[in-house]
């Protein structure tokens, strides 16, 4: 067993976990926020995307300890009350999603390229949303949801 | 005024506050005190005899708390799975119904094929002690695909012979040979309809709980249709009552079909919870799904078209093998019978259509409904024929549609594969869909294209299903073992608010939203005030569930007929107050009012009043309001429409570009158009998938080569342009919403359009002999430079 504690969510936590846990797992099991998902063994979904030190990162493809001492923040942590994120706010307004099960990853992959490029165009949103796999949607309203949310993000 | 909240109006779904803040409850974020773990001892092979099955070893592991195989299950007298449709081969002969055993007994026979199962503490310790299970396999050689099956390299199943499960026909063979004899123009074209994996994003998880003190049973599980796992797992499988057996599909990460069926894992997480009297879980992962979850399509096909010097279609002949796979699934036997041949008739007038489907057993993963199920490879063979025949006999491929189209004064139109079609204006969509792609612009880009060194192609999809599945009668006689109705209940609470229980289930559709539009609209009460509750046996009298575009056909036309029964009785209360005759007593915007007086009574009164009665007369009305009702269908619905795909292929690479992709459909009446859209929008790419990208691969023994998204190529955000989408709305005449389903549309349309533009593409480079789906870049590269 190993010691990890990292922030999550702006929220200091602390746990022991046997040295192959992964990330999403402590995320999952341990600390019960079960925004994120798990879709795939092979990191292609990118269904548990969050961010680590403001990057974003699946969350299934690193071990929970590589996050020691990491600030780290999940979709749980985006919304202030209820009070959406613009980027929460656009994929509702836009029906960017429909069984909402890839929605975390997509959001949270999203904001991290409204934080690189304010402006998206469609054909940057559609390269940068390579690595998140929906199966709903078509991406239609993603992409306009994040282009959208990325406007709105930094207005 | 209309309402913004009412039908027809986009509204925002009431859904997706939990989705986008990571507060939906999907069943793998449930967890029940005092839980364990499942993880299966799955086969390796194809093909094996099981010659043992040594368990001691992985009993013995650190938190191991039981494991149970084959023999286990059947001396617990646990049965098979069952299949809810027979299907009779033409000489009448019932088709082959091999037992499906939960877990393996005697022989696996596909990789996947369940042999153990491994109850322990926690997922590790599980997983590590199914690998300690020791299996002796004896590996026989494997089916692989139906090449294979009908050579009789291996018997699947000793009852099938040559490894057929039915030789079934639909029409009159001679009639139609004769027909084609005299036929100016005969089209003749192989097909393939290849095989997919639906590849829902949230993997299966099923959780079994058992109560020590009330001897009940729930099961968790991703489900579309939890009332029928319900009935077929206890009814069938492990012989328990409904009253002691409750399931529960929460959130659910989409369906598009495989999550309708009854699988093992939800079985034996069931029983094995009582047997260990705690409560399990099992989650999939993304390989396991692979290898267990019902794939969809797979059929190969060689159809012929018969038409006169004009280009009118004489008649249209199919011969078409269907892989079943290991075992028969759910719906399976179905599929490519009465949900496939019943459409060959397309938008068309053709007098004559006969089909031969035959299906096989192969040691690969259970084949069943995906998104369209039967309506696709339906469409893919009638049209790709149509565009073909166009081609050969030198006719514009949308004059030759047109020319052919039941035209929009000839409904009811009886076709000659039994369907009835109730309604529909095909010529219009076809409009609609040749101006959104400016059809007229075609040939200037074809030769921009061509300058920059590009093979451009466009191509139609006109495609008709059959959908609200379905009027139980008529299912009946065709061999379904359940009728296919939907029922719906509306509670009015006492201050007015309202919650409706739908037995149809919401795994991506937004029914909460669209559900509560038609509440809002016919009761006059904000949205807001109201809930839809679906995917729990113990809070909803019943319900068939949500596949074949039918939620709001069916479903929905339960709402509609339960909503008439509140207004009734809110009515008889209505009158009561105001002291008058219910006859009089008018409804609309929500209050109640008398013609001609200025009495009034507000909706919210009438139902405080039903709750808290001073003086009601008990001999004509009860206390209350809630009402439920049950509403099967007169018959199918058929949404119709045309989609154009235009594409550019890269003769160098051979990679295809979706250039442009527009839908014109007529769904009938629509509740909330942004859902519509996006359904349309998902249905497409799952299309576009399938031609350019999707294609599950078996090795010739039957080893599973696509087992990982590393292999399997789903449709990226990438690989898809933005789509046109628009409806024509001609309504539904025998349903109380006018509505017609609008799900799987794209799905259906999409594979034909976009392979008849890549084919005209390289028709136009010398390309004669059309290829067959996915269109990779490998592909068409090889058959560019063949040429």
């Amino acid at each position: 067993m190993a010691s990890v504690s990292m922030t999550i969510n702006g929220k200091q936590v602390s746990g022991e976990v046997e040295g192959r846990t992964l990330l999403v797992e402590f995320l999952r099991e341990h600390q019960r926020l079960t925004g994120t998902h798990v879709g795939c063994d092979t990191t292609q979904c990118g269904a548990c995307t969050i961010h680590m030190n403001g990057e974003a990162v699946k969350s299934c493809t690193m071990l929970a300890a590589q996050a020691d001492g990491a600030e780290v923040s999940t979709i749980e942590g985006l919304a202030n009350g209820d009070e959406l994120h613009p980027m929460q706010e656009a994929f509702r307004e836009h029906h960017g999603l429909q069984c909402g099960f890839c929605t975390p990853g997509m959001i949270m992959s999203a904001t991290a390229l409204a934080k690189r490029n304010p402006s998206p165009s469609e054909a940057d949103v559609r390269h940068w949303l390579e690595g998140n796999l929906c199966r709903c949607t078509g991406y239609h309203n993603i992409v306009k949801a994040v282009m959208a949310g990325a406007r709105a993000m930094n207005a | 005024m209309p309402r913004d909240d009412g039908i027809g109006a986009a509204v925002r779904r009431k859904e997706d506050f939990r989705f986008v803040t990571g507060q939906g409850s999907y069943t793998d974020d449930l967890n029940r005190p005092g839980q364990t773990y499942a993880a299966f001892v799955r086969s390796p092979h194809a093909h094996a005899t099981l010659n043992s099955v040594g368990t001691a070893a992985a009993a013995g592991m650190d938190g191991v708390v039981a494991v149970f195989t084959g023999q286990d299950l059947a001396d617990a007298e646990v049965n098979g799975l069952p299949c809810g449709w027979q299907v009779h081969s033409k000489d009448g002969e019932p088709m082959v119904e091999p037992a499906h055993p939960a877990l393996a007994q005697g022989k696996v026979r596909h990789v996947g094929d369940a042999v153990a199962v491994v109850i322990a503490e926690t997922p590790g310790q599980a997983q590590a002690a199914a690998e300690a299970v020791e299996v002796d396999y004896g590996v026989l050689p494997g089916i692989g695909n139906m090449t294979a099956a009908k050579a009789g390299k291996a018997q699947v199943h000793e009852e099938a012979a040559n490894n057929q499960c039915y030789d079934w026909e639909l029409g009159d063979e001679a009639e139609i040979d004769a027909a084609m004899a005299k036929a100016a123009h005969v089209v003749e074209l192989p097909l393939v309809n290849n095989r997919l994996i639906a590849n829902p994003i949230e993997p299966r998880v099923a959780i079994g709980d058992y109560d020590t003190a009330t001897g009940e049973h729930t099961l968790y599980t991703t489900s579309q249709n939890p009332h029928v796992i319900r009935l077929l797992m206890g009814a069938f499988v492990l012989g328990l009552p409904e009253h002691k057996l409750r399931v529960v599909a929460p959130d659910v990460g989409g369906g598009f079909g495989t999550k309708i069926f009854h699988y093992a894992e939800e079985a034996i997480v069931t029983w094995a919870a009582a047997k260990v009297r705690r409560p399990i879980k099992w989650t999939s992962d993304r390989s396991e799904a692979f290898m267990t979850d019902a794939h969809g399509r797979d059929h190969e096909t060689v159809a012929k078209l018969g038409l006169d010097a004009d280009g009118k279609f004489l008649a249209l002949k199919v011969q078409t093998d269907a892989n079943m796979g290991a075992y028969l699934s759910t719906f399976a036997p179905a599929v490519p019978t009465y949900l496939y041949a019943t459409l060959l008739a397309g938008q068309y007038t053709t007098p004559l259509v006969y089909a031969n489907v035959r299906a096989w057993f192969t040691n690969t993963v259970p084949v069943d409904a995906y998104r369209g199920a039967g309506r696709p490879e339906a469409t893919y063979v009638i049209e790709r024929i149509v565009e073909e025949a166009a081609r050969q006999i030198g006719m514009d491929p949308a004059d030759l549609r047109a020319k052919n189209f039941v035209a929009p004064d000839a409904f009811p139109y009886q076709t000659p594969v039994a369907l009835e079609y109730d309604s529909g204006n095909y010529a219009g969509t076809l409009e609609m869909a040749k101006t959104a792609i400016d059809y007229a612009g075609f040939p200037a880009r074809q030769a921009a294209s061509k300058a920059a060194g590009k093979l451009r192609g466009i191509g139609f999809s006109a495609y008709i299903e059959a959908c609200g599945i379905a009027p139980s009668a008529v299912v009946g006689s065709l061999g379904a073992r359940a009728g296919l109705y939907e029922v719906a209940n509306v509670r009015v609470h006492p201050t007015g608010s309202v919650t409706m229980h739908t037995g149809t289930h919401s795994h991506g559709q937004g029914h909460e939203t669209t559900f509560a539009q038609v509440i809002a609209e016919r009761l006059g009460v904000p949205i807001e005030n109201v809930d839809v509750v679906h995917g729990d046996t113990n809070n909803i009298p019943f319900g068939m569930g949500t596949y074949g575009s039918r939620s709001l056909a069916v479903g929905g036309s339960a709402l509609a007929k339960a909503l008439d029964k509140v207004e009734a009785k809110a009515k008889k209360i209505a009158a009561h107050l105001m002291e008058a005759s219910d006859t009089d007593v008018e409804f609309k915007d929500g209050q109640f009012t008398i013609a001609g007086t200025d009495k009034s009574v507000a909706f919210g009164d009438v139902a405080l009043t039903a709750y808290v009665p001073h003086n009601f007369p008990h001999d004509e009305l009860e206390p209350g309001l809630e009402e439920q009702a049950f509403y099967d269908p007169a018959n199918f619905t058929f949404p119709a429409g045309c989609h154009i795909a235009e594409v550019e292929i890269d003769p160098d690479t051979g990679t295809v570009t979706l250039a442009n992709f527009v839908a014109a459909d007529d769904f009938g009446n629509i509740v909330n158009p942004m859902i519509v859209e996006g359904q349309v929008h998902g249905g497409i790419a799952q299309g576009v998938g399938q031609a350019l990208l999707e294609g599950c691969v078996y090795d010739e023994d039957g080893q599973l080569v696509t087992g990982s998204y590393m292999d399997y190529a789903m449709p990226r955000a990438d690989n898809l342009p933005n789509f046109t989408v628009d409806t024509q709305v001609t309504p539904c005449p025998h349903n109380p919403l006018g509505v017609k389903g609008c799900g799987e549309a794209g799905a259906i349309a999409a594979p034909a359009a976009v392979m008849n533009a890549v084919t005209g593409a390289m028709r136009a480079a010398g390309v004669t002999k059309p290829i067959d789906m996915p269109a990779t870049p490998s592909k068409v590269w090889a058959a560019l430079n063949a040429s």
